[in-house]
């Protein structure tokens, strides 16, 4: 095991995953609101919020899926040291990262079930960059509206049409954080 | 290759003594020892819990038992050793300790302490064993025969 | 009429004052160390930690202190303490083959390889009250003596050799984890171990005691019990190899148990299992009759319909935690669900005996 993959975690865990946790929290709670998430470097080319992400949200216990492009050793063994999540298929994911164009089709991941819609993946996506322009979102956790530079748009819409089953996305761009969750609304703007 | 295989057998085999070692007795061995390496954590010893799985009919298909506590570190010494400390319970000095000398066993002073700590832990260790398996031999039962029915 | 009140909180932190020093009782007595607890009420400590499901005898002595002796407090004192603890990762499966063995009865074969060693057990005493404890009485030293055999083969080995006793699954899949999904039924035998393990001692007893009297008989005899430590092994990802972490102390017994075969299964011996931390012998025999209990549907045998074969009655009621919550939760207000109540009454009888004048009248 390379020794870089060794650094880059939390220097105060708690107190940093709380703060990261909260910044999920927020991202998802008020869609299109734009974050800043610090404090964690994996190795290339995961952002910092992308990072932090992955140190906050998985264990051990929760199924990785890594894009081609992040599939590399040294995220393996990063992830190996500071997370320890199984590297797995889509169909087994219940985090996937990777950029947008890298990854596979969104049908090969689990959308839960109608007794446990919490059984999907939750999607962090890396974007060359995230403005709060760009298609237009409404629903729960938005007053009137907001926009989020998406790198799509119909997948999005297809997603929202399977609530209460479907996909949550965080997007992610250096420490920046975005999210929309499988209950927004999402137009061209 | 197989001296590579032998150096990670013989680092198995000293983290699982670590792991195993009761924390006072490795506190006391290494009491005296004033000249511990600067080090920076690379992960600060954080308390959790393992899953214990055991096997249906103790040969069959796995199940899980109940967990364990176990404390864990992992540090980078000033000359560049990782030390990884896993340890039984919830003592973070413990881990700390254990995850110093598996990175001293990297490095010119493996000699000096596996006589000064490790050697003797394992033979404290040990002798505990003997002296548990002593006390059930005691308790060995020796049938003898009353009657045979022969006839 | 609804009346939301809120107070009692002077009440509360006066009561856990009261609390306190009634936990610490009369200070002229020395007050009891964690470490006493562990060291000399260590059963005590091992059933905290069974149903507790989580091996740390300190924190299960530390939590029989707290809650006064009551056990299943300090059971539910563990379990919410062991919320709190990350998830590091999961063990091999332990080898209780390479136990190291204080402990090893078999009811089957009175010359078993490696022999009947008794251990520390109350078996032969005459359960008469020591009264020389009372007075601080010197403990006699433990006799020592040598030939314990280093390997103690599996009793039910010898059996599957004649190929007279089912054989276990072979299967390797990633077990089912109560602690990490909902419950599920049918539960398959990997949870409902799980969940056995970890139910409370009174309550499986209970249960293999109702199989002995013929609810669901399964005609076991103790093919081997075996209490002794084993290494716990784990795979550490950033290593890449795995290491003893530690070591615990289990308790283990087999059953075998007459079967006379079914349509798919010739007449042959099958098994129960029971497998519990720490040294809690009663718990494991307890645990290895209810399993052998409730496979009766996977070795194709007709169920009398007794309650320890009943899965979802039985795994639903094993564990005292949730048993107690939803128990004691009915001493907690409920005040406003009891006016309810109380108004529906008056109504009825107010209704019923305007009816019953009514039909006076007429």
């Amino acid at each position: 095991m390379r020794d870089d993959t060794l650094s880059g975690g939390f220097a105060d865990p708690p107190v940093d995953a709380a703060h990261a946790f909260r910044a999920a929290l927020s991202a998802l709670a008020r869609p299109g609101r734009i974050e800043t998430l610090t404090g964690a470097q994996a190795p290339e080319p995961v952002s910092p919020a992308a990072a932090a992400l992955l140190l906050t949200l998985c264990d051990a216990e929760t199924p990785l899926f890594l894009a081609p492009l992040h599939d590399t050793p040294a995220l393996r063994d990063w992830i190996a040291f500071h997370i320890g999540a199984p590297i797995t298929p889509p169909h087994a994911a219940q985090f996937a990262l990777g950029r947008w164009s890298d990854l596979p089709p969104l049908q090969g991941f689990p959308i839960g079930t109608a007794d446990y819609p919490d059984r999907s993946t939750t999607l962090i996506i890396e974007l060359d960059r995230l403005t709060a322009q760009g298609a237009r979102l409404t629903g729960p956790g938005i007053e009137t509206e907001a926009h989020l530079s998406l790198p799509d748009i119909a997948p999005f819409r297809a997603n929202r049409a399977l609530f209460p089953l479907g996909l949550d996305f965080y997007f992610t761009c250096g420490t920046s954080l975005a999210g929309l969750p499988r209950s927004t609304n999402v137009e061209d703007a | 290759m197989t001296a590579q295989n032998d150096q990670g057998e013989a680092r198995k085999r000293w983290m699982s003594l670590l792991a195993k070692s009761p924390p006072a007795r490795l506190a006391a061995l290494t009491r005296d020892m004033t000249d511990w390496p600067a080090f920076e954590w690379l992960r600060p010893p954080e308390v959790g819990g393992v899953m214990v799985r055991g096997r249906t009919g103790g040969t069959g298909a796995p199940f899980n038992l109940g967990e364990m506590t176990v404390t864990r570190c992992a540090l980078r010494l000033a000359t560049g050793e990782v030390g990884h400390g896993y340890v039984q319970g919830r003592d973070k000095a413990h881990a700390e300790r254990a995850a110093l000398i598996d990175a001293m066993m990297q490095t010119k002073r493996a000699d000096a302490l596996r006589r000064a700590v490790l050697d003797p832990l394992a033979t404290q260790m040990q002798a505990d064993k003997a002296s548990r398996a002593a006390k059930a031999a005691a308790t060995k039962v020796d049938f003898f025969t009353m009657v045979r029915g022969e006839d | 009429m609804y009346v939301a009140v809120k107070g009692g909180e002077r009440a509360i932190d006066n009561a856990h004052d009261w609390l306190a020093e009634e936990r610490r009782g009369d200070p002229s007595v020395p007050e009891l160390g964690v470490a006493q607890i562990r060291e000399q009420l260590a059963l005590a400590v091992n059933r905290v930690m069974a149903e507790g499901s989580l091996y740390d005898p300190d924190l299960a002595a530390l939590a029989i202190k707290q809650a006064r002796g009551d056990l299943i407090e300090a059971i539910f004192l563990i379990r919410a303490y062991r919320t709190t603890l990350p998830r590091i990762g999961h063990s091999r499966p332990v080898d209780t083959g390479a136990m190291a063995c204080i402990r090893r009865i078999s009811a089957t074969f009175k010359d078993a390889p490696g022999g009947q060693v008794l251990g520390p057990t109350f078996d032969y005493t005459h359960r008469l009250l020591d009264f020389k404890l009372a007075a601080d009485g010197e403990t006699p030293e433990a006799k020592t003596g040598a030939g314990l055999a280093p390997e103690m083969p599996r009793i039910t080995e010898f059996l599957n050799r004649e190929g007279l006793i089912q054989d276990e699954s072979t299967c390797d899949d990633t077990p089912p984890d109560m602690t990490r999904a909902p419950m599920e039924y049918p539960a398959g035998r990997a949870l409902r171990l799980q969940a056995l393990t970890r139910g409370d001692e009174g309550f499986v007893l209970g249960m293999a005691y109702s199989t002995q009297r013929g609810y669901g008989r399964n005609h076991p005899f103790v093919g081997e019990l075996r209490i002794g430590t084993v290494a716990v092994e784990m795979d550490i990802p950033e290593l890449g190899f795995a290491i003893e972490i530690g070591e615990i102390t289990l308790t283990e017994c087999e059953t075998v148990n007459q079967f006379m075969g079914s349509k798919t299964e010739p007449p042959q011996f099958t098994r129960g299992y029971g497998l519990v931390f720490g040294q809690t012998e009663r718990k494991a025999i307890s645990m290895a009759l209810v399993d052998r209990a409730l496979r009766w549907e996977e070795l194709g045998e007709d169920s009398d319909g007794a309650p320890a074969q009943d899965e979802e009655f039985v795994l639903s009621h094993a564990d005292n935690i949730q048993a107690t919550g939803f128990l004691e939760h009915i001493k907690l207000p409920h005040y406003v669900d009891f006016q309810s109540e109380l108004e529906l009454i008056r109504k009825i009888r107010t209704e019923a005996q305007a009816g019953a004048r009514k039909d006076a009248a007429e």
